[in-house]
């Protein structure tokens, strides 16, 4: 089976655009086909199931029931009971609403009436809810992946990272392991990269805690870059966009929190399984992410083209001068 | 209704009395089931004691009783009591029936009244079963003085001696080429640290030699038949590709050998030997093994050089695989336990980080005799640690994995801190869930360990990881845990890091259970006829348990069963024959259609088909009643002596008290 109804998720069509861009161009090489749900809405990413369950599951569980409709609407031809979702939140938010609502009856009720006023209902179980890297793995199968390859990553060292959402909690057994799951290293072993062990391959990119709390977020990110250089990786890999995004975008901050200087970057794996079935990097959208892949590619021999930079805005004129300042405790004049 | 049946309820204390109206169970006893057969109904605080049986005794000759129900506990406690008490009073013991009020009723429920209606319902099927009893009479066999012991470790070791020495014959069986099993392999033991090898080879010689032994190494049990006393058994001698009379155990052949292997087995994986060999020095027998998947001839046809230098002719590379036959009365089966693989704990990091170290491997790594002579150093065989981190319950007392304790560990924790401290002066971290060091002298040595310095934080250990935080961090692995008591989590960075693997049942435990007959236990162990008073037997006769096959234990333990199992064989031996229980499958030859459904089923190997008359046919010597073919027979022409359908469907009927509506109609 080839065919697989598809959840974006929002990230994909902003801030992971990149991601979306690189998915497309390696779903033909691979015989896949992404039917997307219609008129799917936010899985209510990490925030929502915090506050209130019945609202955060309903927002979730409309989409099932989207999917499901979808499916019984195609059936016949070539219809599929699998949702895939490339976001490893939207992922987890599915699986888990899918999870509960069998687990929890009562619960399962509470969101069936919600969805009910939309004229909708989810039969929980009636759809598998996987990852793309868990279909690309599992059903098309890392040796067709390595078929395909016509530019090998040779040479180029990655750290392959996870992230928390992805292998846990395994509510379906899908994962090799929970801790140290391995599925992204064979599939970029497949591509000809240089992998390296990676210990903290599931550790937490710090979520949401940029938003809340940035100096827990700016640790978590610096264990996950220091010990990716330290082990001498040239750029990282990820499958989840709010990782790519805190990596990414939250990596400068970080340094100048800690007064680091790492140069860490982080790319989709999708990006780079474009990249060796021999796309171009504008194609991929490499080159739009902040630390820049381009000193890491050039190793394997790619030209990223360099983007035009935003001219910084222009300072202001420094207006009138600051009257002297004074300490608090003392009352005495600071002389500078 | 010409039986008279005698109705006796007891109290048990307030067992049975506190849930159960017993008075009032005897009272409706004696006036609904009166119709029934029913001449007598009593109760009795303890029916169990002398003049409890003393009751039933009198009321036996007295009135004239041919039909007793006793409601107490469970018949596997007190049947064989009141059986033997109406063998006194002459009646057959087989036609007593105990009715369980006390397991089945009065301690699963709180209800009085429930429970005291439950209770007559449960006598009032056992008045209706007991009269469709048959008197039976009991089997007597003999018993062969000879015995098999599997497992050739500690246990098994100790029950074959103590056999042997009471001057009957043993074979022991042993998979490995040599007997020993785990305790060959430790260096020390705890907590008196005996060397572990010194206290043990002497035994092992003397096993090894002692004329009542007969020594079957590297064999495995192939196939069992029979049944107590007269157990067949084949074992297979697996081809050792050496002459065993020729060899005189001089080890040239490992010497000249070019093919190394891993040892998985002796050496824990953490060292070498040939393709030829003799697991260690002391092994018992001298005689080397061929390993055929690994030896250069077998593989690619030429080398051969250990036939060249074998001063003796005794190598044979055309040896083929030997079948044993031996009759036993009796078999001890101690066949140990796998370590648990600590590669299954992957935030421990086994596997991927390589000073992660399993007990065994540093059982190996601290043996003066092992790869590294002693030396207590890092996976690259020269560097000595500086800190060591013992992590405790690593795949014991936990969910994920085995929840039961593997009793072991902590000693073993204490004394691998021990020896790391005495031997290289480290740093040594013991990370431990709870401290259990019961027994004789444990705790002692615990108290000794802690002030030799040794630091202990109490909490489960989350990972061992070598991401280093912070450049003190750097090129350590990094222990993350919760210390519990100082309710704070912590990053304690070490060189070394030992797993104290919990233990497991050997991984075809449950087939080597098959074979014998026996049962395991939901975690995989042999399990035993009692846990507390019977934890020897199984609940096959003849056949013992000893030793970590029945459950995680130390080495006192095990030689302890060893030799308890070794005291209920020869009680059976001196005993020279043995009574059965008459409890017997027998097919009704006009019924069997032939169909051969019950022919695969027995696990006793007791049915035959009989080709000349095209039906099945039971062995009753063979059978052990336990009733499997009786189920499955479509045709219902198999009866179990005992449990015939009769007794069944009248049980039943007395549960529902059927029998009350009936009579009421009548």
């Amino acid at each position: 089976m080839n065919k697989y109804l598809f959840y974006p998720g929002c990230s994909m069509e902003s801030s992971a655009k990149a991601y979306m861009e690189s998915l497309n161009t390696i779903l033909e090489p691979l015989d896949l086909t992404f039917e997307e749900i219609d008129d799917w809405n936010c899985c209510g990413a990490t925030e929502y199931l915090g506050i209130n369950l019945i609202p955060a599951y309903s927002l979730i569980a409309r989409n099932l029931a989207l999917a499901a409709k979808q499916k019984n609407n195609a059936n016949g031809s070539g219809s599929t009971r699998t949702v895939v979702a490339p976001c490893s939140a939207c992922y987890l938010n599915l699986a888990k609403a899918d999870y509960y609502m069998q687990e929890r009856p009562s619960l399962g009720a509470k969101v069936n009436e919600a969805l009910q006023a939309g004229g909708l209902q989810y039969t929980p179980g009636a759809l598998d809810v996987r990852h793309l890297i868990d279909i690309l793995v599992y059903d098309v199968g890392v040796e067709k992946i390595r078929s395909k390859v016509v530019r090998p990553l040779t040479g180029l060292r990655v750290a392959p990272y996870m992230g928390c959402m992805l292998p846990r909690p395994d509510y379906k057994h899908r994962w090799s392991d929970h801790e140290h799951p391995t599925e992204l290293d064979d599939l970029l072993r497949a591509l000809g990269a240089d992998v390296i062990d990676f210990p903290l391959t599931t550790e937490c990119c710090g979520g949401h805690m940029t938003q809340i709390g940035p100096e827990t977020a700016f640790e978590l990110i610096r264990r996950l870059v220091a010990d990716a250089d330290d082990r001498g990786a040239q750029v990282m890999a990820t499958v989840c966009p709010m990782c790519q995004m805190n990596i990414d975008a939250y990596q400068n901050e970080m340094n100048h929190f800690f007064g680091t200087d790492y140069h860490m970057p982080i790319l989709f794996f999708t990006q780079l399984m474009g990249l060796a079935f021999g796309r171009e990097p504008e194609e991929l959208g490499i080159g739009v992410e902040l630390v820049s892949s381009r000193n890491a590619l050039a190793h394997i021999g790619v030209e990223v083209p360099v983007t035009q930079e935003p001219a910084a805005p222009k300072k202001k004129d420094e207006g009138l001068p600051m009257p002297r300042r004074w300490t608090k405790h003392e009352g005495k004049e600071v002389v500078k | 209704m010409t039986e008279r049946v005698g109705v006796y309820v007891c109290h048990c204390g307030s067992n049975i009395a506190g849930t159960v109206d017993v008075v009032d169970v005897a009272k409706w006893a004696e006036e609904k089931l009166g119709k029934q057969g029913v001449v007598i109904s009593r109760e009795y605080k303890f029916m169990c004691s002398s003049l409890g049986q003393e009751l039933i005794e009198k009321d036996i000759k007295e009135l004239g009783l041919t039909r007793i129900v006793v409601a107490a506990c469970s018949p596997h406690l007190h049947e064989k009591t009141f059986r033997i008490a109406a063998k006194n009073a002459g009646l057959n013991p087989y036609l007593v029936e105990l009715a369980s009020i006390r397991e089945q009723v009065s301690w699963v429920h709180t209800d009085k009244a429930v429970a005291t209606a439950k209770a007559k319902a449960v006598v009032s099927g056992a008045v209706s079963r007991v009269i469709e009893n048959q008197a039976l009479e009991e089997l007597k066999v003999s018993i062969n003085p000879n015995t098999l012991v599997v497992g050739g470790g500690i246990a098994g070791i100790q029950a074959a001696l103590e056999i042997a020495n009471a001057g009957f014959h043993v074979y022991l069986v042993e998979r490995e080429p040599s007997i020993g099993g785990h305790m060959a392999q430790f260096d020390k033991t705890f907590p008196t640290l005996d060397c572990s090898a010194c206290i043990l080879t002497p035994r092992m010689v003397e096993a090894g030699t002692h004329p009542n032994i007969t020594l079957l190494t590297w064999s495995e049990v192939e196939k069992v038949t029979g049944y107590v006393g007269n157990f067949h058994v084949t074992i297979k001698k697996k081809s050792r590709f050496i002459k065993e009379e020729l060899c005189t155990g001089c080890g040239i052949c490992q010497e000249k050998c070019p093919k190394k292997v891993i040892d998985d087995v002796y050496e824990a994986g953490l060292g070498y030997r040939k393709a030829v060999y003799t697991p260690f020095a002391q092994a018992v027998p001298k005689f080397p093994v061929m390993d055929k998947e690994n030896c250069t001839y077998f593989i690619k046809g030429t080398c051969k050089a250990c036939e060249k230098f074998c001063p003796t002719g005794a190598i044979d590379f055309n040896q083929q695989d030997e079948f044993v036959n031996v009759d036993v009365g009796n078999i001890i089966l101690a066949t140990g336990y796998d370590l648990f693989d600590a590669r299954k704990v992957s935030n421990y990091g086994y596997g991927r980080l390589p000073n992660v170290f399993t007990s065994l491997e540093f059982e190996r790594l601290s043996n003066a005799a092992g790869p590294t002579s002693g030396n207590i150093v890092l996976r690259d065989g020269k560097s000595v640690p500086k800190s060591v981190g013992i992590i405790h319950c690593v795949g014991s007392r936990d969910r994920n994995f085995n929840n039961y304790c593997s009793v072991i560990c902590c000693m073993q924790g204490l004394k691998f801190a021990h020896l790391v401290h005495e031997r290289t002066g480290a740093t040594v971290y013991n990370f431990y869930i709870d401290m259990r060091t019961a027994y004789k002298a444990y705790d002692e040595f615990y108290q000794r360990v802690l002030e030799e310095g040794t630091l202990f934080v109490r909490g489960k250990v989350a990972e061992v990881t070598d991401a280093a935080r912070h450049s003190n961090e750097r090129g350590k692995l990094i222990i993350q845990v919760e210390d519990t008591l100082a309710g704070k989590q912590r990053r304690i960075p070490v060189d070394m890091v030992i797993l104290s693997s919990g233990l497991q049942p050997r991984r075809d435990a449950k087939e080597v259970g098959k074979l014998f007959g026996i049962s395991c236990s939901t975690d995989g162990w042999f399990t035993e006829k009692h846990p507390k008073l019977d934890p020897i037997a199984t609940m096959t006769e003849g056949i013992y348990i000893a030793g970590c096959a029945q459950g995680p234990k130390d080495i006192p333990s095990s030689v302890a069963q060893g030799a308890a199992a070794s005291a209920r064989v020869l009680d059976k031996i001196l005993q020279k024959e043995v009574t059965l229980e008459p409890v017997r499958a027998s097919v009704d030859k006009a019924k069997c259609s032939g169909c051969k459904i019950c022919n695969g089923l027995c696990p006793y190997n007791a049915i035959a088909f009989i080709e000349d008359d095209q039906v099945t046919e039971i062995n009753p010597a063979l059978c052990q009643g336990c009733g499997t073919c009786v189920a499955a027979c479509p045709a219902g022409a198999i009866t179990g002596t005992g449990f015939s359908n009769e007794q069944i469907m009248a049980q039943i009927d007395g549960l529902l008290l059927k029998n009350l509506e009936v009579l009421a109609n009548a």
